[in-house]
């Protein structure tokens, strides 16, 4: 088989550069890149199960990732004292009153028959005093909630659980919101659906950015829990010391490579778990199903498929995985940071990765995490010394060359717009193409 | 009085920044609107466009300015633009030759079009990081303001101020003598009507004899224009950073569709609804309550409707509300 060898030679590359970054860098950086091309690798299959096997355009993948964040925020940071006492409890009432208006008020809409207009007007007006009275009761607790300690907390808290669980409680969250934008957006064309995902995503980035009662905005929560021990702790463990000794590494960087590397088993395993579930459901007659919805909704529908059915289902499956993939990336950072979301970093550059691995292809997906986030970090140097080269003749004084070698760093847009355009041009199917069945 | 104060207000924090921001909105949705009723495709590269529009108007304003030629009081930026504006058109027609005509040829669906405006955007966008760098610029000289809010209050005598910035100004009419321009030329001249046959239903076009690479052209060259003028003011009102101009690209594309895609008088209905949503939605009422009722009715608060952080985020919800009611926008749209 083509494809098999193609993912042998690739797969195979792909450790080679890694391990060269490790022997030539050091293998902090390389693991550090290791483990961001494992969670990059986990959003592309969640992407690519939409636009690979469904043909869904999800631009929404920013705010996926960050609701994943959130819910480490929610699962294992202790809860803020007093907060809930303050006022938790009518944050929860008030928000939930808003859900309902806006629930009672689609219900009425789709049950009641009477003129369209009315219909319009009064739902709007259901959702209003709805949104008011929530308003209502919401403004001074949260307005208390935020002045508890604001330098420290100023927050509602979470629930102090372990980490690791926020990893499936993030999928959750995300398929949750999944489900209400897929109620709302999937009947559109693609085009539509895209530009819509998209605004939505804004949308979840700019509430956990303005309600600090929830994720402190853009204050950040800062050292949230670690599913793997810290440094300091590992320092003084005896094993620790003769590895140090033996493998003559300073030890805080063996400490920390031991870290890097805990971090990448659990993210291994998750990916392979994912990946064969995935590999499984794409082999299956449901798998079949979705190909034969995405290249002919018409003839498919015919055939007796609930086309708005299976793509809602599709659309948050993958949104899931996203979200537990965004729930790691912010477990491996160690803080929630709504400021860095950014759709060029998360949502466009997502989609590189998986047209440039190949769509509909899950070893493509992950072969082009891996190559491009590479090449997303190592463009920056890889630029800089390409501006070195072409500049080398001319004196360090000149202008023009002092100009460009601090703006050497924004190459790498450039550099991800052309891989992506060559791909399109010269190899549309990407690095290993889908499977023909 | 109390009234006039009121209305005064309102224009100066609604009425004359709403249409500042709704001209400049507008004509970057007429931009993609144009690319879409006659490429098919969503393109996403126009935030970008835009951006390299107001990129050439500063370097050919530090150019002048060298070279001492200025307009004073009017800023440098106005005797630019023609010549920035052929730069864009420039930029854009190359584009389209290297990268989306393959995909014309092809014929490829507009998904994948939508996918390769994204490289564009990329690319471009990196290219002008690279040229002009990150940082924030302004390039606005000359007079600040056509009309000072102390003036304004000496001569009516009214405790409220009304402020025009040149900036406003110069935005409301060069978007008016532009759209003038535009629809004059849609509708009444020979290569206007070809465009609009061609955008309409493209085989009876072709039979009809009309050059399909012309009217691209043409398309083009009425997107760099808009895309140049349009980033070249936003520069101008708010200054210039490469960075806003991709956040920029949502609020247009909601305006687009808001006034439904593919129809030139809904991309600028819309521009303005968002605009003016934006900024209603946003704006602290408890002033205008002070002027138009008594005392002791006014209530305690802001009474803000969402807090100003949610600003452009409300454009986002405008566009989801109007994809569930009216998909195809306030004016019909091409179908979806």
């Amino acid at each position: 088989m083509k494809n098999r060898s193609r993912i042998q030679i690739l797969y195979f590359l792909m450790a080679i550069i890694l391990f060269a970054v490790g022997i030539f860098q050091s293998w902090n950086v390389a693991l550090t890149i290791f483990n961001l091309c494992l969670i990059s690798s986990i959003m592309t299959l969640g992407i690519n199960v939409q636009w690979g096997n469904a043909g869904i355009v999800n631009f929404g993948v920013m705010g996926f990732a960050a609701l994943g964040g959130l819910a480490n925020i929610i699962i294992s940071m202790p809860p803020t004292s007093n907060a809930w006492e303050t006022g938790g409890n009518f944050i929860v009432i008030g928000l939930m009153i808003f859900v309902l208006s806006i629930i009672f008020s689609v219900f009425m809409f789709k049950r009641v028959n009477f003129n369209k207009r009315i219909k319009y007007l009064i739902s709007f007006l259901i959702i209003f005093v709805g949104y008011f009275i929530m308003r209502l009761m919401v403004d001074s607790p949260i307005e208390q909630i935020e002045s508890i300690e604001p330098a420290k907390t100023g927050y509602l808290g979470g629930f102090n659980l372990p980490v690791i669980i926020s990893w499936p409680v993030g999928g959750l969250l995300a398929a949750f919101a999944a489900f209400i934008i897929g109620k709302i957006s999937l009947g559109l064309r693609s085009d539509y659906l895209a530009i819509a995902t998209l605004g939505i995503s804004e949308i979840i980035i700019y509430i956990l950015k303005n309600e600090d009662w929830l994720s402190r905005g853009v204050k950040n929560v800062n050292g949230l829990p670690r599913p793997v021990p810290y440094e300091i702790e590992l320092q003084s463990r005896e094993w620790v010391l003769e590895t140090a000794n033996i493998l003559k590494i300073p030890l805080p960087e063996v400490s920390s490579i031991i870290v890097k590397l805990s971090y990448s088993v659990l993210f291994l395993l998750v990916l392979l778990v994912i990946l064969y579930l995935l590999q499984i459901a794409v082999k299956s007659p449901w798998g079949r199903m979705m190909r034969a919805i995405r290249d002919n909704e018409v003839s498919a529908n015919a055939m007796g498929k609930d086309i708005k059915k299976r793509h809602l289902q599709v659309f948050i499956i993958g949104s899931a995985i996203v979200g537990i993939a965004g729930a790691m990336l912010t477990t491996l950072d160690g803080q929630f940071t709504p400021v860095s979301y950014q759709p060029l970093r998360y949502t466009f550059l997502i989609w590189i990765m998986v047209i440039v691995g190949g769509s509909g292809n899950n070893f493509g997906s992950i072969i082009g995490a891996f190559l491009i986030w590479f090449f997303w970090i190592q463009s920056e140097p890889l630029g800089l010394w390409l501006l070195s080269f072409i500049t080398s003749h001319i004196s360090d004084t000149n202008l023009i060359k002092s100009h460009l070698q601090e703006n050497a760093a924004h190459i790498r847009l450039m550099f991800m717009g052309m891989i992506l355009l060559v791909t399109l041009r010269f190899a549309p199917k990407g690095l290993i193409p889908e499977v023909k069945r | 009085m109390d009234f006039l104060n009121g209305i005064t207000l309102i224009s100066n924090y609604i009425l004359i920044p709403g249409l500042t921001y709704g001209s400049q909105l507008a004509l970057g949705a007429l931009g993609i609107t144009i690319v879409y009723s006659v490429l098919r495709f969503s393109n996403f590269a126009h935030g970008e466009f835009m951006s390299f529009g107001a990129m050439t108007s500063i370097l050919l304003c530090w150019l002048f300015l060298i070279l001492e030629i200025n307009l004073n009081p009017l800023p440098t930026a106005i005797i630019v633009l023609p010549f920035a504006i052929i730069i864009t058109i420039f930029y854009c027609i190359l584009v389209d030759k290297i990268i989306f005509k393959f995909y014309r040829r092809q014929n490829s669906k507009s998904v994948i079009n939508l996918i390769v405006s994204i490289g564009v955007m990329f690319f471009t966008g990196g290219l002008i990081r690279f040229i002009i760098g990150p940082g924030d610029k302004n390039f606005f000289d000359g007079e600040r303001f056509i009309l000072k809010a102390k003036t304004f209050k000496n001569y009516t005598g009214l405790s409220e101020g009304l402020a025009l910035k040149t900036t406003q100004g110069i935005t409301i009419v060069l978007s008016i003598i532009l759209v003038v321009l535009l629809f004059w030329f849609l509708n009444k001249t020979k290569t206007g009507k070809s465009m609009r046959a061609y955008s309409d239903n493209k085989e009876l076009a072709l039979l009809s004899g009309i050059n399909p690479e012309k009217v691209v052209l043409i398309t083009w060259i009425i997107t760099g224009t808009l895309a140049c003028v349009a980033g070249t003011l936003y520069g101008l009102d708010k200054s210039y950073k490469p960075f806003t101009y991709l956040h920029l690209v949502l609020p247009i594309f909601s305006a687009a569709i808001v006034g439904g895609v593919g129809n030139p008088v809904g991309a600028i209905i819309g521009g303005f609804v968002i605009a003016f949503s934006e900024l209603i939605v946003t704006f602290a009422y408890k002033k205008i309550f002070f002027y138009f009722l008594p005392n002791y009715l006014v209530p305690d608060g802001l009474l803000q409707i969402l807090s100003t952080d949610y600003k452009i985020a409300i454009s986002f919800i405008i566009l989801v509300l109007v994809l569930l009611i009216r998909p195809t926008g306030i004016y019909k749209g091409k179908i979806i």
